[in-house]
């Protein structure tokens, strides 16, 4: 499979290409730092990713970026026929509240750069036809709005939003829509934040991914038991959502 | 603010956690930063800790000092040369993710530890011993090359020909020279993936150091099992294990299938773990094995790896921890040292749960480096009331004997006994970092407690 990535050089990122890697798919990495992506390519490369692994500048806050980063891509891997987007941003509530500018930032990174980047690969993925996957990683905190995750939830609901729509509207064409809804995973985004219960590792959740990847699965939670504590907390009454601090 | 913007977190220092080290004792308190980008979180950091995988204080910050780094995020093998074997990875990657990488193309670390996760920077940092020791020496015999953070912030490449004391002073100094970033290591060459492995029992201690002995002259892998609970004439008795490479002809023809291991979901209260339960255990151990020499394929992780089969197995010994007791002391075997040192135990009625015997071969380059050629001891102690008092007394047998004890498992060693047994060592490794770190931004709560740090 010829797999464009963006954002994989960290986190579940990394950890899925590195399954991709080992199975010998080809690999195009997307990122915004390119001494750091160059060190990921190495590491792919030992792990047996097929032929050489392309490196292209796109920054998720640079959306003038994404065109020539999606031609470049398609160029260095000579096709495409998955694009999987695990960029993003995550500041805690408390600091989004005290920073406009982050917020900002992080609004724009989460939602509307992500949207505009997976229509633009969208649009590469179906001009050339045949069967062929987007993969893109929202969360959890998008299932329902809680007092820790405001606005990171408002960007995620609204991307989860987005992708469901995609799916709804391209299967037919062949289009499979990978909405990934990670719970907490101990990666470095979430460094220093008090571990909840369920937490996950980023190689299990990216060796489910990989599966939802090949077999086009719509909506995937990692680790799978979120998708259970989810329920229970879409169920749960105003009244409780106000009580509560999780 | 220079933010990570793309992937990752903005985020300003982490908020104080316990840490602790594979013992569970001591517990520190402190802020340890995480990241991928190692390089970064090392500026200003105290030190740097891989997996928390030393048992005691080595990897724990300083009460109110600066953050630790934490490198394990930092995994990415850099290079992997497949004809000459030489690996160039970040310091974070574990030894798991190296074996399982290296070993299907015919290669192996050169020297590993008795559990495979610890990470490559922590290998560095303890210059750490297996059983390959009488042979292979430590794995700092192996390492070509280190990309460090020195204390100073300055970000340096140095090996053996650039900076000879440094790098030595690196090569088991538990950290405390500079951040290791970046390591380059030689592998060895593999016949094939499987183990080629032979154990037998041992029927007590005098008889066991000498098979042991005996059993290095041919084997590159050998280490004793050894209860030390059971009275004489018994004490000692244990099973041997040996190993090599299987040929071709012998092994499997596929690659060993690797397995995730189960963890232990939580601690076990600290009772639940008792000394008559081990002493029924080490019983059953022996005699499960029976008389006859055992011998067959073996998968690697399970001879390498025995305890591994349960992450976190740690937890069995509860929240009042275990310490393990290391120490190395002169050869030849038949000298009565050894059994001063057995009866040392055994006037203190100290409980080791767990003892591996192993003989070491000629000392590394690492100025702190612990092995040495003569036996080394570790033995596995539950935290108790008593515990202090059998480490002092083990101690004062090291210092008049002439051993040392590995930094590494360390929890409970005095600072005077550490002085008597380093000595000249100590003082070469303290001029280092007199040039490198003279006013002590690097520390560790063992360095505090044993290289006269101020807190």
């Amino acid at each position: 499979m010829k797999v464009a990535l963006f954002g994989a050089s960290k986190g579940m990122g990394r950890a899925v290409a590195r399954l991709l890697a080992e199975r010998g798919d080809t690999l195009c990495l997307l990122g915004r730092d390119r001494a750091d992506l160059e060190r990921s390519a190495a590491d792919l490369s030992v792990r047996g990713a097929a032929g050489t692994v392309g490196i292209v500048d796109c920054d998720l806050l640079e959306p003038g970026s994404f065109v020539p980063a999606l031609d470049a891509a398609v160029m260095a891997l000579g096709g495409l026929d998955a694009v999987v987007v695990t960029a993003g941003l995550f500041a805690t509530q408390d600091a989004l509240e005290r920073d406009a500018a982050l917020r900002a930032r992080l609004l724009a990174a989460d939602f509307t750069n992500t949207v505009l980047f997976c229509e633009l690969a969208r649009e590469q993925l179906m001009a050339a036809g045949g069967a062929k996957r987007l993969c893109v990683f929202s969360s959890v905190a998008g299932d329902r709005a809680r007092k820790p995750v405001i606005l990171y939830g408002a960007a995620k609901a609204g991307l989860s939003h987005y992708l469901s729509g995609l799916d709804y509207k391209f299967h037919a064409d062949g289009l499979r829509t990978i909405l990934v809804k990670p719970g907490f995973v101990k990666t470095g985004m979430t460094a220093g934040l008090p571990v909840p219960p369920f937490a996950g590792e980023p190689e299990s959740v990216a060796a489910r991914v990989v599966r939802a990847l090949d077999r086009g699965t719509p909506v995937v939670y990692a680790p799978g038991i979120w998708r259970w504590v989810m329920q229970i907390i879409c169920l749960l009454p105003r009244a409780v959502m106000r009580r509560i601090a999780f | 603010m220079n933010a990570p913007l793309t992937t990752g977190s903005v985020q300003p220092e982490p908020p104080p956690t316990e840490l602790v080290g594979w013992g569970n004792h001591p517990r520190a308190v402190g802020r340890q930063r995480l990241s991928e980008d190692l390089e970064r979180i090392t500026d200003g950091a105290a030190l740097t800790r891989g997996l928390g995988r030393s048992y005691g204080d080595a990897s724990l910050p300083v009460a109110g000092s600066r953050p630790v780094a934490g490198s394990p995020l930092a995994d990415r093998v850099l290079s992997f040369d497949r004809q000459r074997g030489i690996v160039r990875a970040e310091a974070g990657v574990t030894l798991m993710r190296l074996n399982r990488l290296s070993l299907p193309r015919g290669w192996f670390t050169p020297v590993t530890p008795g559990t495979h996760w610890v990470t490559l920077g922590g290998m560095v940092a303890a210059d750490v011993h297996g059983k390959n020791h009488h042979v292979a020496g430590t794995f700092g015999e192996h390492v070509r090359a280190l990309r460090m953070r020195l204390a100073d912030g300055r970000i340096v490449e140095i090996d053996e020909a650039s900076e000879a004391q440094l790098f030595r002073a690196t090569l088991g100094g538990m950290g405390l020279t500079g951040h290791v970033l970046e390591v380059e290591f030689a592998m060895q060459p593999v016949t094939t993936p499987w183990i080629w492995q032979e154990s037998e029992q041992v029927p007590n201690f005098d008889r066991a150091l000498e098979r042991l002995e005996a059993a290095g002259r041919d084997w590159p892998f050998t280490v004793l099992w050894s209860d030390l609970l059971i009275g004489e004439p018994h004490l000692g008795r244990g099973l041997l294990m040996k190993g090599r490479w299987a040929t071709a002809d012998e092994a499997p023809a596929q690659v060993p299938p690797w397995r995730a291991a189960p963890t232990l979901p939580f601690p076990l209260p600290s009772w639940a773990l008792q000394t008559w339960m081990l002493g029924i255990g080490n019983r059953l151990n022996y005699w499960k094995h029976g008389a006859a020499v055992r011998r067959g394929i073996e998968h690697p992780e399970t001879c390498f790896y025995p305890l591994d089969v349960i992450r976190q197995w740690n937890g069995v010994y509860g929240r009042r921890g275990f310490t393990q007791y290391q120490c190395v002391l002169p050869g030849p075997h038949t000298h009565p040292r050894h059994r001063r040192f057995l009866q040392t135990l055994r006037a203190r009625r100290a409980d080791v749960f767990l003892c591996v015997i192993k003989d070491c071969g000629p000392a590394g380059r690492g100025l702190l480096s612990f092995p040495f050629p003569g036996v080394s001891y570790a033995l596995d102690l539950p935290i108790g009331p008593y515990t202090q008092a059998v480490v002092d007394a083990l101690n004062d047998v090291v210092v008049e004997e002439g051993g040392r004890i590995y930094l590494a498992k360390d929890a409970l060693t005095r600072a005077d006994h550490y002085r008597a047994m380093e000595g000249e060592r100590l003082r070469n490794f303290t001029a280092v970092r007199d040039v490198w770190d003279p006013q002590r931004r690097l520390k560790s709560a063992l360095s505090v407690r044993l290289l006269g740090d101020v807190a």
